[in-house]
């Protein structure tokens, strides 16, 4: 334990220190150049540990995944398209795209929703009230994904007909006369992904209702009293009023959680490792890669998911652009 | 359009010790451009929010027209309000903030765009109308603010210290705009500002409220002339009118060692209560300049030479000391101001010295002394 401290010490320390001594030895550097050249490249070298840094875990490894999506599962010899075609055409991946897209069309908006309408009946609540709330429906995001996978196995737990159910969800399911369900296996119209998304909903709820509820906070009074006055009813001062005030907070929520859902990969790994029909592209990567040994499979995979993300990510940077140039 | 009427009307916030309006009578006649006006905190915005609907009445009813909107939503109320901040709805367009309520109400579109241009035209908005808030000056948005009221033709408008974010130079203007339009819509209008300036050239009637109590509303030459009490002949008026506590003696006011004399009547009234002190009060212009020996000396501190106008500032004895003097205000000629440092003698003109009780503050002198209990002049020293 002590050393692992004394560990943890001498990392920060000589992690600060090493930064130093190299940005000095760079400012060295530069004033060995001739007049102005010193002040045209410093700037460069300055730059230069971040970008080596980026190239070095971001770049480079990007690319080395795009070469590979074009290799064999060895990587030892180029098969041109075939790992995308085989993977397109494959009944499993088909379903794993069909579901991803499920979670991407579901999953945010719902946080949105349940986002907004905690924030604005807590907003209702006296001040303790709406404290004690906000603070239980935001605890779940200190709940790591395989923490929640645990507990929400209780809710969907089966036990044989006969036994005392443990789970939540046949608990009041066989009391209200049914036979015990295996929720997680259900895959008619989904319902068990659906299970899933459930999951991502508690656990980033309190994120949404924290950023809406303070956009909302922020909406002036004034704005909602002459909606009042022009005889706006609450519904339409909503939709009409606060909505439109907080469209940029919306917009960064909506983002933040997609990026999340498109990441999703523990949730579905812990519940069901991607079996009856509620496999998602992040969990067919790590099976590609760690348990079929498919290498060229799994960087397909990865390419696909990073085309997906692309518009995304432009819109993302396009709308924190738009933020700023209004501020 | 619509008379209004608050009728014992009491306001007050949960957990507060007192009514934060308190038992309003006041009555506003139909066209009437009315001024609540008052320092912070003493009920006028709170006053003008009720009759809004945007506070709950404890107590007492509030009228527009016939209809009793104690207890009616804002929506039901068919008035239309101006913010101080003036409350545009930042993500829409000057057309669309004018329009909104048109569009609420299920009007068609090309009727809400006629009405919206009109009102436009009228404020000079027109090239402006595709624009966001945002995008406009101080002056333009409270222009658009007026436009959103004028477009729904309302029963009565509403303003809550409009012209205060607005700069000194723009108040003024558009302080003028604001009467000539309500003259010209004749639109019932309650007004609230704590600028008695405001208040006394823009009111048909000016109403004085204090801690939620109401002092006095009269028209604005009324409440100039006539004050009712202590605080109103010290809060209209600018610069305020010379308020000092004098001691009495058989006949007059001892000021300066020598006697002030005062009206029998007024005497005998100050009497009633046996009181042997009394406040007496004096406008700036209200005293001429005399020769050495008569009247009462008055020692100058300082001069303020305003063009137009020069006010000397300074103390006069009472027979109280000089200790608890505060500095008076006189209107001298412009072009002849006294200097600093000099004693100058001062007449007041019996006409123009107001008297006023010092145990309950109301004025007694002369002729106007208010009929007690009368309707709008309650008064109360709480």
């Amino acid at each position: 334990m002590t050393i692992k401290i004394l560990n943890a010490i001498i990392a920060v320390v000589g992690g600060v220190l090493g930064a130093i001594v190299l940005y000095w030895l760079l400012n060295k550097l530069a004033e060995l150049l001739p007049g102005r050249w010193e002040d045209r490249v410093k700037p460069y070298l300055f730059l230069l540990p971040a970008v080596a840094a980026i190239s070095l875990y971001l770049i480079y490894p990007a690319i080395q995944t795009l070469i590979y999506s074009f290799a064999n599962k060895n990587s030892t010899a180029f098969v041109g398209f075939d790992n995308y075609t085989s993977l397109l055409k494959s009944q499993n991946f088909q379903n794993t795209l069909f579901n991803t897209l499920l979670w991407i069309i579901i999953v945010p908006a719902a946080v949105i929703v349940v986002g907004l309408l905690i924030a604005t009946l807590a907003d209702r609540l006296g001040p303790r009230g709406e404290k004690l709330s906000k603070t239980l429906i935001f605890l779940p995001m200190a709940i790591g994904a395989v923490s929640a996978g645990a507990i929400w196995k209780f809710v969907y737990a089966v036990r044989p007909p006969g036994q005392n159910q443990i789970g939540l969800f046949n608990g009041i399911f066989t009391g209200l006369g049914g036979d015990p369900v295996n929720w997680l296996q259900l895959s008619t119209l989904r319902f068990n992904s659906l299970l899933l998304m459930v999951m991502l909903l508690w656990m980033q709820a309190g994120f949404a209702m924290v950023l809406l509820s303070a956009a909302i906070k922020g909406v002036p009074t004034e704005t909602l009293e002459a909606a009042r006055l022009d005889g706006a009813a609450e519904g339409t001062i909503f939709f009409r009023i606060v909505v439109p005030q907080i469209r940029t907070t919306l917009i960064t929520v909506f983002i933040t959680v997609l990026i999340g859902v498109l990441k999703t990969f523990d949730i579905v790994y812990v519940m069901t490792n991607g079996r009856s029909k509620t496999n998602v592209i992040a969990v067919d990567f790590f099976n590609q890669l760690f348990t079929n040994r498919n290498n060229g499979n799994a960087a397909a995979i990865v390419v696909m998911l990073l085309i997906i993300m692309i518009p995304v990510l432009v819109f993302q940077v396009r709308q924190f652009r738009a933020e700023e140039a209004a501020r | 359009m619509a008379a209004i009427t608050y009728d014992r009307a009491t306001v007050q916030y949960p957990g507060a010790e007192r009514p934060s309006v308190n038992a309003l009578d006041l009555e506003i006649a139909d066209g009437e451009f009315l001024v609540l006006v008052g320092p912070s905190g003493c009920g006028k915005s709170t006053s003008l929010r009720a009759l809004a609907g945007l506070e709950a009445v404890a107590d007492g009813t509030i009228r527009i027209g016939d209809k009793d909107v104690t207890h009616l939503p804002p929506k039901e109320r068919d008035i239309a309000m101006v913010f101080q901040n003036y409350a545009l709805y930042p993500h829409m367009t000057v057309a669309d903030n004018m329009g909104f309520a048109l569009k609420i109400s299920g009007m068609k579109k090309e009727e809400t765009r006629k009405r919206v241009e009109d009102a436009a035209k009228i404020l000079d908005l027109t090239e402006y109308l595709d624009r966001k808030p945002k995008a406009l000056s101080g002056g333009q948005r409270q222009r658009v603010a007026m436009g959103r009221a004028i477009v729904r033709s309302p029963q009565a408008f509403l303003m809550d210290e409009p012209l205060s974010n607005l700069d000194a130079k723009l108040r003024v203007q558009t302080r003028t705009e604001i009467a000539a339009l309500q003259r010209r819509l004749g639109t019932t209008t309650v007004y609230v500002t704590h600028d008695q300036v405001e208040a006394m050239t823009m009111g048909d009637r000016v109403c004085v409220l204090k801690d939620g109590y109401l002092m006095q509303v009269d028209t604005p030459r009324n409440l100039y002339d006539k004050p009712d009490n202590v605080f109103v002949a010290g809060f209209i008026g600018s610069p305020a009118m010379n308020l000092i506590d004098v001691d009495l003696d058989g006949d007059g006011a001892v000021l300066g060692g020598r006697s002030f004399p005062l009206p029998r009547a007024t005497m005998a009234a100050l009497a009633e209560d046996g009181s042997k002190t009394a406040t007496l009060g004096f406008r700036p212009e209200g005293v001429r300049l005399v020769g050495e020996g008569e009247g009462f000396p008055f020692e100058v501190v300082v001069v303020e030479e305003l063009g137009s106008d020069a006010y000397a500032y300074g103390t006069m004895h009472t027979s109280r000391g000089t200790e608890g003097d505060k500095l008076l205000t006189l209107r001298v000629d412009a072009r002849k101001p006294p200097m600093k440092g000099e004693i100058i003698h001062i007449q007041i003109n019996p006409d123009e010295a107001h008297a006023f009780s010092a145990s309950t503050g109301r004025r007694v002198s002369g002729d106007a002394a208010p009929a007690p209990g009368g309707g709008a002049t309650r008064v109360s020293q709480a």
